[in-house]
């Protein structure tokens, strides 16, 4: 079991820039079912990908694969041509609000959004319009959602991923990659692996993440990673205090920020003395997570808060 | 991005938000020139002067190298002298305060140097209340706050008294509605012309921080005249970064003397930069890890330089720039290269790392830690180019390896 990716997951790629191209290409060497693109003005053609397998995703594949993705000019066309239920999108920042959107208008379950850069009030409209629909939005400014060896959808490095016992769910692209080789090296695995993205205003947040390993059975303990600013971590402790039935380790990143200033993520800023990262751990600890005192050390983290609860 | 006050009136002024009349000066001459069109289209010989930084606080902020002289200054002497005599008085606080260093409760000590004035409309105050729009992440809506504690640090105010802070949700495909706007004036106690006028007001300002894709608008005060009407006495404003594409007449209104030199130039590379006091400079790939580097140097006794996230899409010539900046800065006693490479491959950081060091130099011991991405391709190409660095097996490892050798 896993959360929101399987092997049946079939992906469509909306944008086929250098960015989308690239990984739509690691994608399918992953085993990742890429079904279809979608690029306004090439609809008709198709895009071919060819190379070695990367054995360390999908497994009983050839060493070698040759896939031929056929373009959409629309999303709706893609999905009714190919069955998709998950789209990935690499649009530049200008155009990527109305590239989700229109996924959602096609009906897809799960919007994974990777650019990084799109302007604040177009996820403040967007999350406005996705309110009630059925679709999902992941980030953007996001690595993805990996269900290792069954479905990769991002930029993350498949090969550090280990099917197993743990749900990761991530602010930041290089601290999930962190945790995830941590519990690969220490043998706890990865259920999936989640980036919620670094942007204020995202379509998912630590506490749906939590909800979803919560219910999932293979999950045995989630590790999150959050940072400063805004009061997701906060929210999720709340959450994880009177709802969750399963251990969770967590790391948050920015103890030594300056206040006012941006680290980095529009959405890593300490405000008005508000979101910083004492608070969070604090708050964190209140409820019962284990918290990491560096990024090195949430592996550790990990089990101990396995132990605690008695799942060693 | 930040602009001063006097542009952040004229993009109001523009969108129908009520503010004082006023000139901008850079010189004591174009000082003394607006001090007359001020008084006619004011109609009151009171004028005032406000030095014009990206920093708050200004009012009683005094100068470095005048003490007893404040950011702003209400200049009276037109009550009794006329139009000269308030011409002499800006004249002399023009020359006083262009040029000289403002220290402020948010510049530091180290104070910034104070390049424009703003000569403003003296303004018969019968209240002075707050208002301003931020994003609410909990609710990834913008948010219109509003409190009769004009004047006042709004921090404060919530900490203090929560309950005078008025708010209201923007629905984001409806705008501040009438009620809403209404009800925000009611319970900031405006009456009568102030209650139309503070309607308009609020309005205006929603739909402007919308329009204009700002990160904050915050006016403190805003304040109520004894005639009734409502206007921005102050006025912060500050863009989101992503959006400036579309905003080219905001772009034209920074003011790089106000950022740090080191932070401009990164920039123009794409590198997320921002500098500290530290004596262990930091380049990383990720936010995140950026951050968690800092967090780390910290945890084993040392202090971080900087922050630095080369990014995702970095090239050789991004990780060249990024270790010049680094080695740029007097205090680094040592650098730590810590990678995990996703999107980023290891071997680009080793490339441009090599380049680097070929360029500037190597004055100060150098911790690499590679992970990820073409990870064995990185650490051959650094071993065989005969680089005097250390390497380390993970981000804890390395940051004890730097803080060591930096001592």
């Amino acid at each position: 079991m896993s959360i929101l990716v399987d092997d049946t997951t079939k992906v469509l790629v909306q944008g086929l820039g250098s960015a989308g191209r690239f990984h739509t290409d690691k994608a399918i060497a992953y085993g990742t079912q890429m079904v279809a693109a979608v690029h306004p003005g090439r609809g008709g053609e198709t895009e071919r990908f060819e190379g070695e397998t990367d054995h360390s995703g999908v497994p009983g594949r050839p060493d070698r694969y040759q896939v031929d993705v056929p373009i959409f000019d629309t999303v709706a066309d893609a999905v009714a041509a190919t069955g998709a239920t998950a789209s990935v999108v690499f649009v530049p920042p200008p155009f990527a609000a109305d590239a989700i959107l229109e996924a959602a208008d096609a009906g897809l379950g799960l919007v994974v959004t990777i650019t990084e850069g799109i302007p604040i009030m177009d996820m403040v409209r967007v999350k406005r319009a996705l309110q009630g629909s059925a679709t999902r939005l992941v980030g953007p400014n996001c690595p993805g959602v990996i269900t290792p060896h069954q479905c990769k959808i991002g930029i993350m490095p498949g090969y550090i991923h280990q099917g197993g016992r743990i749900g990761v769910v991530s602010r930041s692209g290089t601290l999930t990659y962190e945790a995830v080789k941590q519990l690969t090296d220490n043998g706890l695995g990865q259920t999936s692996a989640v980036g919620i993205g670094g942007d204020p205003v995202n379509g998912t947040n630590f506490v749906d993440v939590l909800e979803l390993y919560n219910a999932d059975p293979a999950t045995e303990g989630v590790i999150m990673i959050g940072e400063i600013g805004g009061s997701a971590e906060e929210e999720a402790a709340a959450w994880i205090r009177d709802n969750m039935t399963k251990p969770v380790a967590a790391f948050i990143a920015g103890t030594t920020a300056p206040p006012g200033k941006r680290m980095g993520h529009a959405g890593a800023i300490i405000s008005g003395g508000k979101g910083t990262a004492k608070d969070k751990i604090a708050a964190l600890e209140a409820a019962g997570v284990v918290v990491a005192s560096t990024p090195s050390d949430m592996g550790t983290a990990m089990l101990e808060a396995m132990a605690k609860a008695g799942k060693a | 991005m930040k602009i001063h006050e006097y542009q952040a009136k004229e993009l109001m002024k523009a969108r129908g938000i009520a503010v004082p009349v006023g000139r901008v000066a850079t010189t004591p001459e174009e000082a003394v020139a607006a001090v007359r069109p001020v008084v006619d289209a004011g109609g009151h010989p009171v004028v005032v002067v406000k030095s014009q930084i990206h920093a708050g606080g200004r009012g009683k902020g005094r100068f470095q190298e005048h003490p007893d002289v404040a950011g702003v200054n209400v200049v009276t002497d037109g009550l009794k002298g006329g139009v000269e005599a308030a011409e002499a008085r800006v004249r002399q606080l023009a020359e006083t305060m262009l040029g000289s260093t403002l220290v402020t409760v948010q510049t530091g000590s180290e104070g910034k140097q104070v390049n424009r004035l703003y000569i403003e409309q003296g303004i018969d105050i019968a209240r002075e209340l707050y208002v301003s729009v931020v994003l609410d992440r909990a609710t990834g809506r913008n948010v219109v706050m509003a409190s009769t504690e004009g004047g006042m640090e709004i921090e404060e105010v919530a900490a203090t008294s929560p309950e005078l802070i008025l708010r209201e949700t923007i629905d984001p495909a409806l705008g501040l509605a009438d009620f809403q706007a209404r009800r925000l004036a009611y319970g900031l106690g405006l009456e009568g012309d102030a209650f139309k006028n503070g309607v308009r007001f609020l309005k205006a300002l929603s739909a402007a921080a919308v329009d204009l894709d700002t990160d904050m608008v915050e006016i403190n005060p805003l304040v109520v005249t004894k005639q009734g009407a409502v206007m921005a006495l102050d006025g912060k404003m500050s863009f989101d970064n992503n959006a400036l594409f579309r905003h080219p007449d905001v772009v034209a209104m920074r003011d790089l003397s106000e950022e740090n030199p080191a932070e401009v130039e990164a920039s123009k590379f794409g590198l997320s930069f921002i500098k500290l006091d530290g004596s262990v400079g930091c380049l990383v790939n990720g936010a995140g890890l950026a951050m968690a580097t800092m967090d780390t140097i910290k945890q084993v006794g040392g202090e971080p330089a900087n922050f630095l996230d080369v990014g995702g899409g970095a090239t050789e010539e991004n990780v060249t720039a990024a270790f010049t900046i680094i080695t740029r800065d007097p205090n680094v006693k040592g650098i730590f290269v810590n990678i995990f490479g996703g999107i980023m491959k290891c071997d680009t950081i080793a490339n441009g790392v090599i380049a680097a060091v070929k360029q500037v130099g190597l004055k100060v011991p150098l911790v690499v830690r590679l992970e990820g991405t073409n990870v064995e391709l990185g650490k051959k190409i650094l071993s065989e180019s005969g680089l005097n660095l250390i390497a380390a097996d993970d981000m804890k490892d390395g940051a004890k390896k730097i803080v060591e050798l930096a001592r």
